[in-house]
């Protein structure tokens, strides 16, 4: 059932981007950059959190749970330490995802050659 | 039903980019649903290893942004894309892809100014407004707290 959701509400979110892609001009880059806003905003206002609840990894894989992630780093750090949580809290959250990407990045840049189109 | 070649021609015209548009539909839920679930997978599995909640999560995202490195490395991830779509742009792992793909790409101009410099090409402006987005959820949220 848990994998069902997750399959369900991911396959939603991902159907939301194709709609993106089909029907405006956005680039990658700019629709990628409105579904982590598109987190941050919706966590800010209480609605992503349920969302996770519900669907587990179907909430958190795509990249508004970046997003999510984002706010709620944040959301603890300024609890935990007032203001300078605003600014220590995103980063924090989300670094093991942004230091993956750039290590297994340079790492697979570095030993492969781009295929052919 | 008989037809004048001018009929039937605005006929195709209008079913065919309406097929297109459900098959690219269907092909991003079904990917898109697919690496989520593979996601849960990954996240139960290290719940179950006794991660905590955050932790699991954050090691889950890590693991598929591994995966999808490697496999756009093959250059396997670019031929799923060609039917995912959305459905292979949206999740954590797209994200990965276009981390890699540029990176490997422009290894060639120089491992400063082409991979260090073109890694970001995607990630820095999504990196860039989603702290920025943050920053100011963080100060909204200080000020309601405070007053």
């Amino acid at each position: 059932m848990e994998y069902l959701k997750a399959f369900i509400v991911g396959g939603i979110i991902c159907a939301i981007g194709q709609v993106f892609i089909d029907k405006t001009k956005l680039t990658p880059a700019r629709i990628l950059v409105g579904f982590v806003v598109s987190g941050v905003i919706l966590s800010a206002l209480g609605f992503y959190e349920p969302l996770v609840e519900f669907a587990g990894a179907g909430a958190t894989v795509p990249l508004s749970g970046f997003g999510h992630s984002l706010a709620k780093g944040v959301r603890a750090a300024v609890a935990d330490k007032g203001f300078l949580g605003a600014f220590t809290g995103g980063l924090s959250a989300t670094a093991g995802g942004i230091t993956a990407a750039i290590v297994f990045g340079f790492i697979i840049a570095v030993f492969f050659k781009p295929k052919d189109k | 039903m008989s037809l004048s070649s001018d009929e039937y021609k605005k006929m195709g015209e209008a079913a065919v980019p309406k097929t297109k548009c459900l098959r690219n539909l269907s092909g991003a839920f079904l990917i898109g649903g697919t690496i989520c679930t593979i996601g849960q997978f990954v996240l139960n599995f290290y719940l179950d290893a006794g991660l905590s909640t955050p932790n699991a999560s954050a090691a889950c995202s890590m693991t598929l942004i591994a995966f999808s490195a490697v496999l756009t490395g093959f250059g396997v991830y670019d031929k799923i894309a060609k039917f995912g779509g959305g459905g292979t742009l949206v999740p954590i792992t797209g994200f990965a892809n276009a981390v890699v793909s540029p990176a490997m790409e422009f290894k060639s101009e120089g491992f400063v100014l082409g991979l260090g410099v073109k890694i970001f090409t995607i990630a820095g402006p999504v990196i860039v407004y989603g702290v920025l987005a943050s920053v100011a959820y963080g100060i909204i949220y200080w000020v309601l707290k405070i007053m």
